[in-house]
């Protein structure tokens, strides 16, 4: 048991040691120092905002800004954690004059979650879709067809919010235009995330063998079959990256969100966060433990798939 | 179906087959593109329409689906006029001059890759022995800049360059209490309009320093994953070989790694130059483009200009501006970075 402890803090180290003669051992001491100084002082920098933003999160005294730097200020607590988690938003009310009516905390992280989850199951069926089709068919328009998603992908879209507004205001969901649901925001945003969708997917399913479907063809499996079974599970780093970006544009984008949505029922973490900043009454603390708090889930599904990231972007391939 | 992957059809039921598998290729692709269609063509295609008008604020009211606005409310033709007036810099808004904001962008994008590429490579590299203790706890924490949603670490560099209450003054302040040293503690960051180098790189005010500063912290571990990804895949045998002849570390080093590095690296800095040339959150958060307008960059430019001065028009030709300038500059690091990969293979 400590050993396998010792070795997962000191890595292989432990088992050579014995064998190593004294200079050797000498060596490798030093090496060790100069890079542990190195990698520590990396780490410094990059821990000191995460810590500065802590410290004022536990900051008690609900000031505007902090007047000094310390770790933990004098009577730290969890208090504004609780402010930003259960107090209701004084800022984001359908009716100003009636506190129930203010959005919670709750409330903002269901609208980003589905927001969120709308757009990666979005880019993920349609991205692996087209992307097959681009992947494995040769058909009229194929060249064409994927230069327009790769021309869509670098066309900066600042100026196409209003055109955007006007299209998605004529769509009508029952008594509503799509342009203020949370539906019409996934969807918009789904179009900015495929094209890169697409392009990563094209190129990874490209390096799946297409032996394997045919064997699968041959067992009598249909083409859709062939596709759940055998190109899904394979290409499963893929996917994960097209969540996971698809899943952080939902949860952070806030300019187009600000302007479509007029029902702050359907307010998302990101328009608060925003919402805040513009307001100069709050205080420090409770912006950093909103900062913190809507970090979280993000860091969460990061480290969950951070072992397909590198595979996941298939790097070399996306040449096309 | 890859069995129908074919040599260019010949007869009439060759195409016959070809036009079915097109169909079905189209309809595995249909619902992508019809999204694609209403929410990005559609209005690209009327950005590329404003683009030759005056469209203004007033022209909002505007409807292509009905005719009774059309004549009241229609921008005029004005062709090139828009492109003209960006070029040369004749916008009714204040500091705005278009050949710094080009060069600014590109001073921007290159200085902030090569410090992702150099630091990511060299935190790699010095991850990868199998030696060093904690690696794994350094690669739990090295992920943090990159996991973190940008906006938030925009808005936290802002704060922590606050001329009074930001981290960085607290921090020379601290400093100087426990060391007795006597740096400046009032230093405003993002403010001064004094460039802190002269000469060559005097375009550049401190404010771009310090969003440097930020977009490297959460720009290198992107390039530093990427770079362990293709460490790992260098068979360590090669080393091994290098060794029995007598290679020195350094030699090892350029011989082995950084050949073996490029083709995991190309891509990821093609990438990475993109976003880092529309890198708004970063610029709009912590500079807001000031002072005085010297480190705004395109993007922020093109969001300013609908959102604040309401020129629609020329917004619109300025975001097809940017669209070729992105094109350009992508196609000549594409023949850079070929460049130098034919070299080394030679």
């Amino acid at each position: 048991m400590w050993r396998k402890v010792l070795r997962w803090f000191f890595g292989e180290m432990v088992y050579d040691w014995e064998t190593w003669g004294p200079r050797r051992k000498v060596r490798e001491v030093l090496k060790q120092l100069l890079i542990q100084l190195f990698l520590f002082t990396v780490l410094v920098t990059v821990l000191f905002p995460v810590l500065w933003i802590f410290s004022m999160a536990l900051d008690p005294r609900n000031i505007d800004k902090p007047l000094e730097l310390t770790l933990f200020p004098p009577g730290a607590s969890f208090r504004s954690f609780r402010t930003v988690l259960f107090e209701p938003y004084r800022l984001l009310c359908k009716d100003p004059s009636d506190v129930s009516t203010c959005m919670t905390f709750a409330r903002l992280m269901w609208n980003s979650i589905k927001v969120s989850l709308g757009t990666a199951v979005f880019s993920v069926v349609m991205g692996s879709s087209a992307a097959y089709a681009f992947s494995r068919f040769r058909f009229i328009g194929r060249q064409v067809g994927m230069l327009g998603f790769i021309v869509l992908l670098m066309l900066p879209g600042v100026a196409t919010i209003t055109p955007l507004y006007v299209i998605l205001s004529a769509v009508k969901i029952g008594q509503e235009s799509l342009r203020a649901t949370l539906l019409g925001l996934a969807i918009a945003y789904a179009s900015g995330t495929l094209p890169f969708a697409i392009w990563n997917l094209k190129g990874y399913f490209d390096t799946v063998p297409k032996d394997l479907e045919e064997a699968a063809l041959i067992d009598g499996a249909g083409p859709l079959q062939a596709f759940i079974r055998i190109m899904i599970p394979l290409s499963a780093p893929a996917l994960a990256i097209t969540i996971l970006f698809a899943f952080m544009s939902g949860w952070t984008e806030f300019l187009m969100a600000w302007l479509f949505l007029s029902d702050p029922n359907r307010f998302t973490l990101a328009m608060a966060l925003q919402s805040m900043r513009g307001q100069y009454a709050t205080p420090w603390s409770i912006f950093s433990a909103f900062s913190i708090v809507m970090s979280i889930p993000i860091l969460i599904l990061f480290y969950l798939l951070q072992r397909y990231i590198v595979s996941g972007l298939a790097m070399g391939a996306v040449k096309g | 179906m890859a069995a129908t992957v074919s040599s260019p059809p010949r007869s009439r039921t060759d195409w016959g087959r070809r036009l079915r598998e097109s169909l079905r290729a189209w309809t595995y692709i249909a619902p992508a593109a019809l999204i694609m269609f209403f929410i990005t063509l559609i209005p690209q295609a009327y950005q590329i329409w404003m683009a030759f008008t005056n469209f203004r604020i007033q022209n909002l009211r505007f409807n292509i689906f009905d005719p009774s606005t059309w004549s009241q409310y229609a921008p005029s033709w004005v062709w090139f006029d828009n492109f003209l007036r960006i070029i040369r810099s004749d916008l009714p808004i204040q500091n705005y001059n278009f050949g710094r904001l080009l060069l600014f962008n590109v001073v921007w994008t290159i200085s902030n890759v090569a410090f992702h590429v150099i630091l990511g490579v060299a935190i790699a590299l010095a991850l990868n022995s199998r030696y060093v203790i904690g690696r794994r706890v350094y690669r739990a924490f090295y992920v943090i800049p990159w996991a973190m949603p940008s906006l938030i670490t925009a808005v936290t560099w802002r704060n922590m360059y606050d001329d009074r209450f930001g981290a960085i003054n607290l921090l020379l302040a601290k400093l100087n209490e426990l060391l007795g040293l006597n740096l400046p503690t009032g230093i405003k960051w993002l403010i001064q309009a004094i460039p802190p180098i002269g000469g060559l790189l005097s375009f550049l005010p401190l404010a771009f320093y310090c969003a440097l500063v930020a977009n490297i912290w959460l720009g290198w571990p992107f390039m530093s994953v990427v770079a362990t990804g293709a460490l790992q895949a260098i068979p360590a045998e090669l080393y091994e070989a290098a060794e029995v002849d007598g290679a020195s570390a350094w030699q090892k080093f350029w011989r082995i790694t950084v050949p073996l590095l490029r083709p995991a690296m190309v891509p990821a800095i093609m990438l990475g130059s993109i976003w880092t040339f529309n890198q708004f959150n970063v610029i709009y958060f912590i500079t807001e483009g000031g002072p005085l307008g010297r480190t705004e960059i395109l993007v922020t430019q093109a969001y300013k200009l609908v959102l604040q001065h309401r020129l629609y028009g020329i917004a619109s030709a300025f975001s097809i501006v940017v669209f070729f300038i992105l094109l350009i500059f992508t196609l000549i690091n594409n023949r850079v970075t070929r460049a130098t990969e034919a070299y080394d293979v030679a």
